[in-house]
């Protein structure tokens, strides 16, 4: 019950933030938008091909966006002593880090509702599944890149350091998850590390959704896999989040 | 000899209010990275006191209030807070803690700091504006704390200590870019809440706050140089400039063959 109320108490002070720096809320919501219309005329004369990559690529964002919001927010919390402070006080880690995954989780939900709106209403993205599983996936692996972001926090101590395990986390997923060549068709090693990585999952996810009208066990499958690598990525981050430090 | 020091200021506090010591402290060492910031501290303190905990900068004045607060790692020796082991969850309601640079949200405003460290202290929200009173920044309430001046942002950070009305105040540099007359009245302030039976630890490294405290712990490269009175402080080294008194016992430690200081009883500890 204080769990509760500390969690919400949390969510509520980061909206606050979040809504006393309208310049971040502005780039996290319109450069998705901006570059998926880009993505669209890039495809003019190949409007299939936008089909096939423009679902999976919707994934994207929300992973990037909330890898870098969220692991400088926190971090931020720590160098600027407010993190050692709320150590000192009642609050429960897993309380500060359920109200972070709440404010983001939000912030990431309503870039997937208007970056996928705009990609099936106006760019004439056509996907055979249902439009609302479309945004499912985006906001799953929007709290992965949250809880990946607050586990990249534990190890930097710097805004510069961990800025710097964007392309170290992100860019491998991206390589690795079938964007460019579909995981059935990577050598051995690579399908094996791409079976590893989360990314993946949503993207297999929104293949699914692309290609058939149905949503099928295996797209639940999928999505199982993603929510459970944030569920442990946030768990992971409270693990690390020490009471105590030198 | 560490020991007798512990004894005697614990058996005054004993007669003086027969509870345990607000804080007890025993060899307590710290490591940092392969260098003992804490170098065997010991002392007990009573409660509803006020303890300026004095010395130059990199004497473990921080190291030793995070210890007490519990967010200190590796930390040995026997150290109780308000008679439990620092940092368990039972104290935290109990313990206000101000770290030295004001840990409150700069993109925030004062008064949506104050009511999120309420709610996740369990604070009623009725207490806010009391406590904005007593710090001086009811009309900032509304302002956001990185358009507040240095001090005013100190304030903020002290108001979110305060919250909840905790048994032990630790402060790290609570009055540092304040002007006089702020500086006084928070003085006043740590004095009423003292005499309300808190206890508070506050550090300065400006000598000339020392007289506001009850008791003055002086440290040195990790270890408690002096801990009495201001007055016996002063008398002791002659003087009556607590600088120089604090020079004067900084000669006499580091003199070649000389006892340690820290063999030395207060005298007075509890008048």
């Amino acid at each position: 019950m204080i769990t509760i109320r500390q969690t919400l108490a949390t969510t509520r002070r980061v909206l606050s933030q979040l809504r006393h720096d309208p310049r971040t809320i502005a780039l996290v919501l319109v450069v998705p938008c901006v570059l998926m219309t880009t993505l669209r005329f890039v495809y003019q004369h190949k409007l299939r091909a936008f089909d096939a990559v423009g679902a999976p690529l919707l994934t994207v964002f929300p992973l990037a966006t909330m890898f870098v919001v969220s692991s400088v927010a926190l971090l931020r919390e720590r160098t600027t002593g407010t993190l050692e402070r709320l150590l000192t006080t009642p609050l429960s880690r897993l309380a500060l880090l359920g109200g972070y995954a709440l404010a983001f989780a939000l912030l990431a939900t309503l870039q997937a509702v208007l970056v996928s709106a705009l990609a099936l209403a106006v760019l004439g993205l056509s996907v055979a599944g249902p439009t609302a599983m479309v945004v499912v996936v985006c906001v799953a692996v929007a709290i992965l890149g949250m809880g990946l972001g607050l586990l990249a926090s534990a190890f930097a101590q710097t805004e510069f350091q961990v800025v710097q395990f964007f392309p170290a986390a992100i860019y491998p997923q991206m390589l690795l998850a079938g964007l460019l060549v579909p995981r059935q068709r990577m050598v051995g090693v690579l399908h094996a590390i791409s079976d590893a990585m989360p990314l993946s999952y949503a993207v297999d996810a929104m293949h699914h959704l692309g290609r058939q009208t149905e949503v099928a066990g295996a797209l639940w499958g999928d999505l199982a896999v993603v929510v459970a690598f944030a569920v442990a990525s946030v768990a992971l981050s409270a693990v690390t989040l020490r009471r105590r430090t030198a | 000899m560490i020991g007798r020091r512990v004894d005697s200021l614990a058996v005054q506090v004993e007669l003086e209010t027969a509870e345990p010591p607000a804080v007890a402290a025993e060899d307590v060492r710290v490591r940092r990275g392969g260098v003992e910031v804490l170098r065997g501290v010991s002392f007990a303190l009573g409660t509803g006191r006020v303890v300026g905990l004095l010395g130059p900068s990199g004497c473990g004045k921080t190291t030793l209030m995070r210890a007490l607060v519990g967010v200190q790692a590796r930390v040995s020796g026997r150290l109780g807070v308000l008679g439990k082991p620092p940092g368990v969850p039972a104290l935290r309601r109990q313990v206000g803690y101000m770290t030295q640079a004001p840990s409150v949200y700069a993109d925030l405003t004062v008064r949506q700091n104050l009511t999120y460290f309420a709610a996740v202290r369990g604070v009623p929200h009725a207490e806010l504006d009391g406590l904005l009173a007593k710090v001086d920044l009811g009309a900032e309430a509304h302002r956001r704390v990185d358009a507040l001046s240095g001090g005013q942002r100190a304030r903020v950070s002290l108001a979110c200590a305060l919250l909840g009305e905790p048994r032990l105040l630790v402060l790290d540099e609570p009055t540092v870019g304040l002007d006089p007359v702020l500086r006084k009245r928070l003085w006043g302030l740590f004095g009423e809440l003292a005499a309300g039976g808190v206890t508070l630890i506050v550090s300065s490294h400006v000598m000339d706050e020392a007289r506001h405290c009850d008791e003055l712990l002086l440290m040195r490269e990790g270890r408690v140089l002096a801990h009495d009175t201001p007055g016996a402080l002063a008398a002791r080294a002659g003087s009556h400039d607590l600088e120089d008194a604090f020079l004067a016992l900084i000669e006499s430690s580091s003199m070649p063959g000389a006892s340690s200081v820290e063999d030395e009883s207060p005298r007075d500890a509890g008048a």
